[in-house]
């Protein structure tokens, strides 16, 4: 099970990384707990006491801080962090506001399969493209089966960075039900805008175009990234999703996707999107029915 | 105006750097080798913090459509003005239509072109250093091409009598490189004698050297991880982790063969492992590593680092402030 930590008695580590940076690793596993702590220590950091801060980045089961050593020491900031995490701990996850949002993928789509064809020298097995070789090392009779799984629960947005805009998400299934996708035996040089790829157990779509490793199940049909800022969902932020967001990623049809490609183009696109609070307690307790419950709230008229 | 006429191998323009949105996964670009950049504003009597070029490897040609003063910092590369060689470290008076040419470069990696005024171009959060990487920044978010023209800033009647740098503040840089760092972060994914190679080798820097990262390599096998069972979510390989953060500095080191030191402009995150980060105070040298020149790492305390911090800013604050004329 990794949406609860497996490894109760791990002690968070606090260890420099250089001398202008932090590091503070919650655990070694992968578990959304951990992720959850982690974003309210982030919030409540940049709401409190950020003298010396100017950085901070929360990652998986990590984050990362990137201080000014001329104003705060490293231990005086690790003293500080501490604090933080013993009463986050202590209080335990408090239900926070955020959105629930539908992405919509069009998967087995023309332009990843172009690109993915191109370094069938690169991954495990070169007779399947990227899609097929998931499904068949994750058990799926079909490639539809594994389309299933990926759409049929939510995913929370738990780590940015890489490059702006991208995002890491991580399904909100139990253990047994979580896709594992190899990376490629060696990055590929290129991956086309919107790419819908796995990599581990995160589903990401590529803001940009970029090299990357993960394999490439589709393409979202609206950008996730938009440095113009044109649609109006970026007009605060060129970057759209935002760590504790759930994305409930959609498999649509060509019909589709070319009618919100039209709107993109058109200006006129935007996010199908609905504010929630979500319940960690509740979650935890019955993520199955939690789940259910979200994508009502997304998809109710 | 400066006319850029041959751009040279990757010339960009560069500050102080972008910090503050690292979280968005934009790391802070910036010089390479902020103290000859910074230097080179202090020569020319900009404020800290103009925009400068950074050349690597080679030099650009450029033309000047009005008179500048400019200095030429950094890795030792032969200046010429309308052909005729001028000299690093301290300030040249260029006039109208002159052309600043560069020869082959003889020690470190990248020079710097202060210009009085500073190179103009719009700021991007806060800074016009180059991403390239992203596209954002510097000219149009990319290194110079051949028919560019940088705007400058306003230019301020120059003195007669030109500044220079006292010749025993010159940087060397040599093809032999010592990096400190402090071990943290994955350092426990590595093994006391895997953690033993890494510190005892010599590392040879290869052609896969930019602003992202710098990648070296060795004649030895892998480095030896520590046994067990992978945690969920980290991947097959021992080197791999749970997706976390990269701090500029930082040293990753793929399936323990090829240490990649993490630049100004890296990308922010990943899954490899990071077995600590180089010092503040180094990562200037870091960006002067000459191709096929050699590294070693050499471990610090945190305390360390800091007095090197500090001993790195009093050489600054003294080589300025001993500028003479």
């Amino acid at each position: 099970m990794a949406l609860k930590r497996t490894n109760t008695g791990f002690n968070t580590r606090y260890t420099p990384a250089g001398d202008e940076f932090l590091f503070v690793e919650f655990d070694e596993a992968m578990s959304l707990e951990a992720n959850l702590e982690i974003q309210e220590i982030a919030v409540r950091v940049l709401g409190e006491d950020t003298e010396g801060i100017i950085d901070i980045c929360p990652a998986n089961v990590s984050y990362l801080v990137r201080y000014d050593p001329d104003v705060v020491t490293f231990d005086a900031l690790v003293q500080r962090l501490k604090k933080v995490e013993r009463s986050v701990k202590a209080e335990g996850l408090e239900p926070f506001k955020t959105r629930v949002i539908d992405v919509p993928v069009l998967f087995n789509d023309p332009w990843t399969y172009e690109v993915l064809m191109k370094f069938r020298d690169r991954v495990q097995d070169p007779s399947k493209t990227d899609i097929e070789y998931l499904a068949d090392v994750n058990g799926f009779g079909t490639v539809e089966d594994l389309i299933e799984a990926v759409t049929s629960a939510p995913s929370m947005a738990t780590m940015t960075g890489f490059v702006p805009g991208i995002l890491w998400s991580f399904q909100l299934v139990a253990f047994e039900r979580q896709i594992q996708a190899p990376k490629y035996l060696r990055p590929r040089t290129e991956t086309p805008e919107r790419a819908f790829a796995v990599g581990g157990a995160y589903p990401v779509v590529y803001p940009s175009p970029s090299a990357g490793g993960y394999p490439m199940l589709g393409r979202a049909a609206a950008p996730i990234y938009d440095p113009a800022q044109r649609l109006k969902d970026f007009a605060d932020d060129p970057a759209f999703v935002r760590t504790g967001d759930v994305l409930n990623f959609r498999s649509i049809d060509r019909a589709e996707y070319d009618r919100i490609q039209d709107e993109v183009a058109a200006g006129t696109f935007s996010y199908l999107q609905r504010p929630i609070t979500f319940e960690p307690g509740v979650f935890f307790e019955s993520p199955e029915p939690y789940c259910h419950h979200l994508r009502e709230v997304l998809y109710r008229d | 105006m400066i006319e850029v006429i041959e751009p040279g191998f990757a010339t960009t323009v560069q500050d102080e750097g972008r910090p503050g949105h690292y979280r968005q996964g934009m790391a802070p670009s910036g010089a390479m080798d902020l103290a000859s950049y910074r230097l080179g504003n202090a020569l020319v009597g900009n404020d800290p913090g103009a925009a400068s070029l950074e050349l690597t490897f080679t030099g650009p040609r450029l033309r000047f459509t009005q008179a500048a003063t400019v200095a030429v910092t950094g890795g030792d590369m032969p200046t010429f003005v309308n052909g005729r060689e001028a000299k690093a470290w301290m300030e040249i008076d260029v006039s109208a239509g002159d052309e600043l040419s560069f020869g082959f470069l003889r020690s470190g990696v990248r020079a710097y072109i202060a210009v009085s005024g500073g190179i103009d171009v719009p700021a991007v959060l806060g800074s016009r250093s180059t991403h390239a990487l992203v596209g954002i920044g510097g000219f149009e978010g990319r290194k110079l091409t051949a028919g560019d023209i940088l705007p400058t800033g306003t230019v301020r009647n120059q003195a007669s009598s030109l500044r220079k740098l006292l010749p025993e503040h010159i940087p060397a840089f040599s093809g032999k490189v010592e990096l400190r760092y402090v071990p943290g972060l994955f350092s426990y994914r590595l093994s006391t004698r895997g953690i033993d190679q890494f510190n005892g080798r010599t590392w040879t820097v290869t052609p896969n050297a930019d602003r992202t990262g710098i990648r070296m390599t060795s004649t030895e096998g892998p480095l030896e991880f520590v046994d067990g069972e992978r945690p969920f979510g980290a991947g097959s390989d021992p080197s791999n982790v749970v997706d976390a953060g990269y701090p500029v500095g930082a040293i990753q080191i793929p399936s323990g063969t090829e240490p990649i030191v993490l630049s100004r402009d890296a990308v922010t995150a990943g899954g490899y492992f990071t077995v600590g980060a180089v010092i503040s105070a180094d990562l200037d040298r870091l960006g002067q590593c000459p191709t096929n020149g050699t590294v070693r790492f050499v471990p610090v305390s945190i305390e360390q680092a800091a007095a090197a911090r500090q001993a790195s800013a009093k050489y600054l604050s003294a080589a300025i402030a001993a500028l003479s004329h």
